[in-house]
């Protein structure tokens, strides 16, 4: 019984193999987005259906606006159109969707978690790279393209080649204002974007069993930008009291037969990895990334990087062309880097925990008067806890905009994008070029991070901010 | 899908790494259906200079490489969201086949159900191939799926290894949720044991 957790998930799934390798897995959970019109123009083209709608749950995020909570308001027709179509198609098939203004509205991998959906031990997918996050609740989870999301609809399976395994163990104990976004960045940092390539990701050690669920959530999430197939965090007492209670989490006798399956299922002591990487979590600083892969991050005390100490000619290449994107000069420390623009939120760092941490460095504070800062909450329910604990008063009072619930300007497909050469401080997972808006130039760092970086109008070590020293 | 057998074309290089698919197809472009073409969309920004005009020094919009249906690139192509549109994007402007050392997982999987094959291949021959296509722009490559091999410019042969499914199904152009239910029973019979609860 040496088996890792996802070997035990993977075995539970099988429908069948086959002798080419492939195996068919059962889904338990699917999650749509309005971003996913495509799949059901697909499904419904070949006459089909979704065979099992109570499997399927469904909210608009990537396309509602974050001014207003009525779909007539929106103003571009084609971003209307995304958010109707998706209340269209969950009607038509007899889909739970939470729509906009309830509840569970918010960035599908923020909903998920918070509505009970995603559990210990399940296989859940959705079509969006950061299906990932769920792996936090020790789910088997990942994002697929929008065939197989039809390929799910119509079957409620999927076709998978077994991944290989990857255990990340980051013992020690965080520093203070070192959150999962730090340990992520640090880990993307070290393995490279295409370390993970191939791989499932267990984290595993003291500094991830002390995180919180919002910090798993966060590390699960940017697995996919270490090129993982997915993350994982076994299920532990902080995963059963954050599931307790929750909307669709079991109740009563099934609650507790369930806790004793998910007891059982962390990877045993002797399971062997096809890779083992480990970091020293006690080391670790907060982080801002400099360039365009989430793999260019710096601790906040470093400098900007030399390309002609480069490796090689082709990283000497690719990291002078980053430079001339970022408007950066080599050897400039990151805390004179002065940003534009604020963004807190994203499925990376939208949560409550995250909103509070932003506001604990907010309170009493002043945005600086040349950043535009933005805090946008991941869902309806962190909203709604936010306001109830008067964190969007301390928000507004410094000068932050509280806005309504979606992906925002993580990706900018709502049109929540900023200007060319606008330097953005952002919780969000992806700085590639472009991102978020052309020739925007992102950095991503956590929620604490941003907030210092709001307050102070350039890169700072919000410790130093909180200590009186920046 | 469209089946996929062999392919002889002209190869494009795109020597960097981490070409993720924000830069392939960028998000303000995803609202489109399937039925749009996408070929517009390739590289949009990517090839394009801040005031707009077509970036001269960008492979694709080069006369030699304009008709090119294989994209040669660095390490991690195509790393990112999830898009399939990404896949769309290239298809719909001729590509067929995507060699490099290493692609984001999910690109993988899109295209080799859209008929666009990835084929990966060793740091060093993808080097190797870049180096040859850029001293000969136009030079042509020959990819042959039944015989899993690329035969390189310069000759060289080189193996590569595919998913025996996903070949049969590129092969044959197949749809595969055609194929699945031909395992209806199994299906059936696994549902059965769970009913809607969790599978445990
Ligand atoms: S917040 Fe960003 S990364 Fe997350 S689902 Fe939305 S667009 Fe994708």
């Amino acid at each position: 019984m040496s088996e890792t957790m996802f070997e035990k998930i993977w075995q539970k799934h099988r429908v069948l193999d086959r002798d080419d390798g492939q195996t068919l897995l059962y889904v338990d959970t699917h999650l749509l987005h309005d971003g996913g019109a495509t799949a059901f123009d697909f499904i419904r083209n070949r006459g089909l259906k979704p065979r099992a709608p109570e499997r399927i749950f469904a909210t608009p995020d990537h396309y509602v606006s974050t001014s207003t909570r009525k779909v007539e308001e929106i103003e571009d027709p084609r971003h209307r159109e995304m958010v109707e179509k998706l209340d269209r198609n969950t009607r038509e098939f007899g889909i739970k969707q939470f729509g906009l203004g309830t509840e569970g509205q918010g960035i599908v991998h923020v909903m998920g978690p918070e509505q009970g959906l995603s559990q210990p031990g399940i296989l859940l997918v959705c079509g969006d790279s950061h299906t990932s996050t769920h792996g936090a609740v020790g789910a088997l989870a990942f994002g697929i393209g929008s065939t197989e999301v039809a390929h799910v609809l119509a079957t409620q399976t999927l076709w998978q080649r077994k991944p290989k395994t990857m255990r990340i163990r980051v013992d020690g104990t965080l520093s203070d204002q070192v959150t999962g976004k730090d340990v992520i960045l640090a880990i993307i940092a070290k393995i490279g974007a295409a370390g993970g390539t191939g791989h499932v990701l267990e984290y595993t050690g003291s500094a991830i069993r002390g995180l919180s669920m919002e910090g798993r959530l966060t590390l699960c999430n940017m697995s996919i930008e270490g090129g993982g197939r997915a993350g994982m965090v076994a299920p532990d007492d902080t995963t059963f009291q954050y599931l307790a209670g929750r909307p669709h989490a079991p109740k009563g006798a099934a609650w507790d037969t369930a806790l004793d399956r998910w007891r059982a299922l962390p990877s045993a002591d002797d399971a062997v990895f096809d890779a083992e990487v480990s970091l020293d979590g006690s080391a670790i600083q907060p982080m801002v990334t400099w360039g365009n892969s989430p793999e260019d991050a710096l601790p906040i005390d470093g400098r900007i990087p030399d390309p002609s100490k480069a490796v090689d000619a082709e990283r000497r290449e690719q990291m002078a062309r980053m430079l001339v994107y970022m408007g950066l000069e080599a050897g400039t420390p990151l805390s004179e880097v002065a940003v534009d623009r604020v963004f807190i939120g994203s499925c990376t760092n939208s949560r409550i925990e995250d909103m509070r941490a932003a506001a604990a460095v907010a309170k009493g504070r002043k945005v600086a008067g040349s950043v535009r800062a933005w805090v946008v909450p991941g869902s309806e329910g962190v909203k709604r806890q936010a306001e109830a604990e008067g964190l969007h008063d301390i928000f507004r009072a410094a000068g932050f905009e509280w806005r309504q619930p979606g992906c925002s300007m993580c990706l900018g497909t709502n049109g929540d994008i900023a200007q060319p050469g606008e330097r953005v401080a952002s919780t969000s997972n992806r700085n590639f070029m472009g991102r978020q808006g052309p020739g925007a130039r992102t950095h991503l760092l956590s929620p604490a991070m941003a907030a210092a970086a709001a307050i102070t109008g350039h890169f700072t070590d919000v410790r130093r901010l909180l200590a009186g020293e920046a | 899908m469209e089946a996929f057998r062999t392919l002889d074309a002209v190869a494009v290089p795109l020597p960097r790494p981490n070409i993720d698919t924000d830069q392939i197809i960028p998000a303000r472009f995803l609202s489109r259906p399937r039925e749009v073409d996408h070929a517009g969309f390739l590289f949009h920004d990517a090839r394009r200079l801040p005031d707009g005009e077509q970036d001269p020094e960008f492979a694709l919009n080069t006369e030699a490489w304009r008709n090119a249906r294989i994209v040669v690139a660095g390490k991690n192509f195509a790393c990112g969201s999830s898009r399939e549109a990404a896949v769309w994007a290239l298809f719909d402007a001729g590509f067929r086949c995507a060699i490099a050392p290493s692609f984001g997982d999910i690109f993988s999987n899109n295209g080799m159900k859209n008929g666009l094959l990835p084929v990966v291949l060793p740091a060093d021959v993808v080097e190797a191939i870049i180096a040859q296509v850029e001293a000969d722009p136009g030079a042509r490559i020959q990819v042959d799926l039944p015989a899993q091999t690329v035969t390189a410019p310069d000759g060289s042969v080189h193996g590569f290894e595919v998913d025996p499914f996903a070949k049969h199904c590129m092969l044959e152009g197949l749809d595969e949720i055609g194929l699945t239910q031909s395992y209806e029973e199994e299906i059936a019979a696994f549902e059965r044991r769970f009913g809607r609860e969790n599978v445990r």
